[in-house]
């Protein structure tokens, strides 16, 4: 089908793109890649009254080092990401999840802050995001927050941006030390939406326990899930087979809720779930253990 | 009154200004505007395919985006691939799918030529597993993609061989 008319608004700068979504409230909808909302608007899913455009806006393109981690531009491509050398180096779960979203010639256009801001629960990188604790930094004409990506996803593609806002940036912290990382997900076709996917990270100790583990859900809920009893039950243990395996189960049974479609009943993604979740943890603790031995940092 | 907008665009070296709608899909724009029906609209939601054109190099889906959007860029679509229409004019890839036989009823076969052209730019030995991998953004209901695979095979040996 065709998209619905609209007036349409190149914006040149974030000033001018804020001044513009205040102008005109909830009837207008900012355009990133477009790789969502456009598709949306062919359905007439949606219809904005106004579009704002803000690829014309070339300062929010950028992947920067901070001290130990990384900074990204709300509008850098999704295939930058992927290329991005900084990205493999410092943000190394990202890295990994990169290929699984959709295909190249989405990437080319889709960007990284576009599909947070989209919140869809399918998407890969609002779980990616909340396992690595980025933080987001919303702007708008009354000035500037910055909020963890824990509460930045607040339901079914609905996020705490309020209408006058912009997601202008994510800060992504560096790993701790002895830190492991793990993506997971089946899609029945590579490039589709995930049946289930998950992200994991886990810190080991000075002992060789875990400090700290993450385990965060895409697909099972109505945003990125995050499996807290399960974190809870790894806090403190040793990362022996048998504990990784229980705590998958724990994130299957009692952290998530999801529901069956067309593509998978809710108990195959439990299933999924489970497996996934056992393959990431002991990924994740293997590379913290890897990390133990070739981690140059003093 | 919706409103219009004038559009510049470069598409396969040649420019070209229109007054358009906002809402008019630079997929609809290259075939009701310009003519160029080469490329081909199947889903309209970017699932297909079968409307991927070269943004500034880049292969994107013309259905997901506007055409006031392409506004100063390049596009480069499947009518660019080939100087002129004898068959020693076609662009190696487009000469590979001929003689592979990569193609059956043809409808997909635009999107795939611009998705792989690219890929095999930045790919000049792919394997097979990667090749599948970039292929599946382009849906084909004829072939089962063996027949494909194979012509972007050929074309990688073809364009080692002109290098």
């Amino acid at each position: 089908m065709k998209p619905p008319p609209f007036d349409y608004y190149p914006a040149e700068s974030v000033e001018q793109a804020l001044e513009i979504l205040a102008r005109f409230g909830y009837d207008a909808k900012p355009l990133a890649g477009g790789q969502s909302l456009v598709p949306a608007m062919n359905f007439r899913l949606a219809q904005p009254a106004v579009l704002v455009d803000l690829n014309p806006i070339a300062d929010l393109a950028y992947i920067r080092p901070t001290e130990s981690g990384l900074r990204i531009g709300a509008m850098t491509r999704q295939r930058a990401v992927e290329r991005s050398s900084l990205v493999a180096e410092r943000a190394p779960l990202l890295h990994e999840t990169m290929p699984h979203i959709a295909h190249p010639q989405i990437r080319n256009r889709g960007t990284f802050g576009g599909s947070l801001a989209h919140a869809d629960p399918a998407a890969e990188l609002p779980a990616v995001a909340v396992a690595l604790d980025a933080r987001l930094r919303l702007q708008s004409p009354r000035g500037e927050r910055w909020i963890p990506a824990a509460d930045f996803f607040v339901g079914l593609f609905t996020t705490a941006l309020e209408p006058d806002e912009l997601l202008v940036e994510v800060e992504i912290p560096a790993l701790p030390r002895r830190t492991g990382w793990s993506f997971q997900e089946v899609a029945r076709r590579h490039g589709d939406f995930a049946l289930v996917g998950v992200a994991a990270t886990v810190t080991l100790g000075p002992g060789g326990t875990m400090e700290r583990a993450r385990l965060v859900f895409l697909s099972v809920g109505e945003g990125p899930v995050e499996a807290r009893q399960a974190q809870e039950a790894l806090a403190g243990q040793s990362p022996d087979p048998e504990v990784l395996r229980a705590a998958a189960e724990t994130a299957g049974e009692r952290d998530i809720e999801p529901v069956g479609d067309i593509h998978a009943s809710a108990d195959f993604r439990r299933h999924l779930a489970k497996v996934l979740a056992r393959r990431a943890l002991a990924q994740a603790v293997a590379r913290a253990q890897g990390s133990n031995r070739a981690d140059p940092r003093p | 009154m919706a409103q219009r907008t004038t559009v510049t665009v470069t598409v396969n070296g040649q420019e070209y200004t229109r007054e358009v709608e906002p809402r008019l899909l630079l997929s609809d724009f290259l075939r009701h505007e310009l003519g160029l029906t080469g490329t081909h609209v199947g889903c309209e939601h970017g699932v297909c395919g079968a409307c991927t054109v070269l943004l500034d190099g880049q292969a994107v889906r013309s259905c997901l985006m506007f055409a006031v959007q392409a506004q100063g860029h390049r596009i480069t679509t499947v009518e660019g691939l080939a100087p002129g229409p004898d068959p020693e004019q076609l662009h190696p890839l487009q000469r590979a799918f001929w003689e592979a036989h990569g193609l059956q009823c043809g409808f997909c076969t635009p999107g795939i030529l611009m998705s792989m052209v690219p890929f095999l730019e930045e790919n000049p030995d792919p394997s097979e597993e990667a090749i599948r991998e970039a292929l599946s953004g382009n849906l084909c209901r004829c072939t089962g993609y063996q027949k494909i695979v194979e012509a972007v095979k050929l074309a990688a040996t073809m364009g080692t061989r002109e290098r």
